[in-house]
């Protein structure tokens, strides 16, 4: 079985968020970046894969160099190859559009990408992978068994799970669940040597287009001061969520 | 350039969120000089959506009858391009976020999730969305003819306008599923944490699982959905889908209500699109006091029964 474990390397979830360059780009001064943790989550079942049924695991992040100790942590950890489109990740759907060109030319049966990005959020490049694919998509997976090609997969949905199946190949939208936080790995020395000596490739980009621009960044406004409550004066907790902020 | 809502359904029926998207795409038609029209599937009332201003609506019955994101995203792109909508708008649920991105493919659109707000400017189309786990906003240009606009949760509201909506039945032949559907598990009768309007929500500060009762109680009187933080989903103490924060649920309600819960950045970031934000916490000094709205400096075991018992009475 070959998997691909697609990487996206964002600011560690305790980064503060600032931008430079008149609000126009991020600020990564000071910023370190980690594989994105649903990856990590969906990286973590693509080893138990190899580990238990036998499996080649390559992962492959669309940008810029600055992303490549990421990718070699991904290695540390127990990835076969990595690759790298030298391409900028400038949307959702350039990134995709890359990312499927790269999967055309090699037979992968089961694609894992993250549920979402903790940057920019879109929760869009696995769903657009797989209509560009046309493979069956599961989002939100938090449960993968592959048993002769046939996949099944379980999905958290508003208020509840839908458990799914398919024949691979397939995507899926890896998170919190997927593994047990406590199967996550750490690079150990070993690792990081052997990651040394694994194939690592730089591929050209397809010069996909973007669709969308961020063209600039905002802060949320700084909150008001908090409106504290005695404790024993819960009826005017009540007034106050009643007549001026009118949600109860 | 005409506008395009996706109503969703639960149960036949149309989902709370119908309202704000409904009303989202008429605003958006009215700024953009077009119409407005919606399409649903298997629903019961799709009628209703005139109260928002729809005029007409596209019932869909030919269709699986639990929600297939491959089979519906290739039913409303056949819908959108025969009849030239060029802007398809959608919610942020967990199932509109699962067809965008394949609806957006399928007619070669953008895709501009999480707005929180009409387009800043209309040529081009820009709009102000959230991003950075809501740690700050993008402005986001759309460089393609057509678009899919993903509106975040209580973020635009609802506006009645009373109009009466035509319903129009489709005839289009339905198209093979992917993916089988096995079993589906759902609570029901009670509200979840994607819909509904209040979340109680509980951390470590709870000491343990045999006290949900407080928080089960407090819900229970608003009406509202129940959530934690990491380490009581982790620990067990509650199942892993009421987990919310940067790596668990969003939550983007009205009122968010948050006891024993320090306020760690990872948890701040997934909950502070709510509106309206009341920490319950013994600590004076928790973080979370410095994103909250209304703060109440207590012992969660005293405060929330009293809180629980004194909302039975404003209700009553
Ligand atoms: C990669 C990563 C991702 C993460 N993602 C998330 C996420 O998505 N969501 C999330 O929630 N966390 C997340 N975390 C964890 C986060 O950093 C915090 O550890 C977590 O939010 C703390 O949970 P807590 O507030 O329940 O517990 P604690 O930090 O232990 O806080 C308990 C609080 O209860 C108060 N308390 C104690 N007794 C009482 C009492 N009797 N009455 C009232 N108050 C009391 C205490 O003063 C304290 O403030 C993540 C961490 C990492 C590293
Ligand atoms: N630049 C990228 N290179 C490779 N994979 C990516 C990239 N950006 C996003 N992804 C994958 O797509 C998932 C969802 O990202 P997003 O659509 O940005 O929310 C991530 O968790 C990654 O698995």
């Amino acid at each position: 079985m070959n998997i691909l474990v697609c990487i996206s390397h964002v600011p560690d979830t305790t980064s503060k968020i600032n931008f430079t360059e008149s609000d126009t780009k991020f600020d990564t001064t000071g910023v370190q970046f980690i594989i994105n943790p649903n990856d990590e989550f969906g990286l973590t079942r693509a080893i138990w894969f190899k580990e238990k049924i036998g499996a080649q695991v390559h992962v492959i992040h669309v940008g810029t160099s600055a992303a490549d100790p990421t990718l070699r942590k991904c290695l540390a950890i127990g990835a076969d190859k990595a690759y790298r489109i030298d391409a900028p990740a400038t949307d959702g759907s350039a990134v995709a559009n890359e990312l499927a060109a790269f999967a055309k030319d090699h037979a992968y049966d089961l694609i894992i990408a993250g549920r979402e990005s903790i940057d920019y959020n879109g929760a869009m490049v696995p769903g657009m992978l797989s209509a560009l694919l046309d493979m069956p998509f599961v989002p939100n997976c938090v449960g993968l068994t592959i048993d002769n090609g046939m996949a099944t997969a379980e999905r958290e949905i508003d208020g509840g799970r839908e458990q799914l199946k398919a024949h691979l190949p397939i995507v899926i939208g890896a998170q919190k669940g997927l593994v047990e936080e406590s199967d996550l790995r750490i690079p150990n020395m070993r690792g990081i040597m052997q990651a040394r000596q694994k194939p690592f490739e730089v591929v050209p980009s397809q010069g996909a287009e973007a669709k969308t621009k961020d063209v600039s960044f905002e802060k949320p406004a700084p909150k008001a001061a908090v409106k504290l409550i005695p404790a024993d004066d819960i009826d005017q907790l009540i007034e106050l969520l009643h007549k001026e902020a009118k949600v109860i | 350039m005409s506008v395009l809502v996706f109503i969703e359904t639960e149960n036949n029926t149309l989902k709370r969120n119908a309202a704000e998207v409904a009303s989202y795409g008429v605003a958006l038609a009215t700024l953009l000089n077009t119409s407005c029209k919606a399409i649903v599937f298997h629903a019961t009332n799709p009628e209703t959506l005139g109260q928002f201003g729809i005029k007409e609506v596209t019932l869909v019955s030919d269709a699986p009858t639990h929600f297939d994101a491959h089979a519906y995203a290739e039913i409303v792109a056949e819908h959108a391009q025969k009849n030239e909508f060029s802007q398809v708008v959608v919610s942020s649920s967990a199932d509109a976020k699962y067809l965008a991105p394949i609806l957006a493919v399928k007619l070669q659109a953008a895709y501009v999730p999480n707005v929180v707000n009409l387009p800043q400017s209309t040529t081009p189309l820009s709009y102000k969305r959230a991003a950075f786990t809501n740690k700050a906003f993008a402005y986001s240009e759309v460089l393609a003819a057509n678009s899919v606009i993903g509106v975040s949760n209580n973020s635009f509201g609802v506006v009645e306008k009373n109009e009466r909506c035509a319903v129009v039945p489709s005839s289009s032949a339905s198209p093979s599923t992917k993916l089988e559907q096995l079993s589906i598990e759902k609570v029901t009768g009670i509200a979840t944490i994607a819909d509904a309007d209040v979340v109680v929500s509980g951390g470590r500060g709870l000491k343990g699982p045999e006290n949900w009762h407080l928080v089960e109680a407090l819900a229970d009187v608003l009406g509202a959905a129940t959530a934690c933080s990491k380490p009581v989903s982790d620990m067990g103490w509650r199942s892993h889908d009421e987990h919310v924060g940067q790596t668990g649920k969003p939550v983007s309600t009205n009122l968010y209500i948050a006891i024993g819960i320090s306020g760690a950045i990872q948890h701040l970031a997934g909950v502070n699109s709510s509106k309206v934000k009341v920490v319950i916490n013994n600590d004076p000094e928790a973080p979370f006091f410095k994103a909250a709205d209304y703060g109440v400096v207590g012992d969660a075991f005293e405060v929330v029964p009293k809180l629980t018992q004194k909302l039975k009475e404003f209700k009553a």
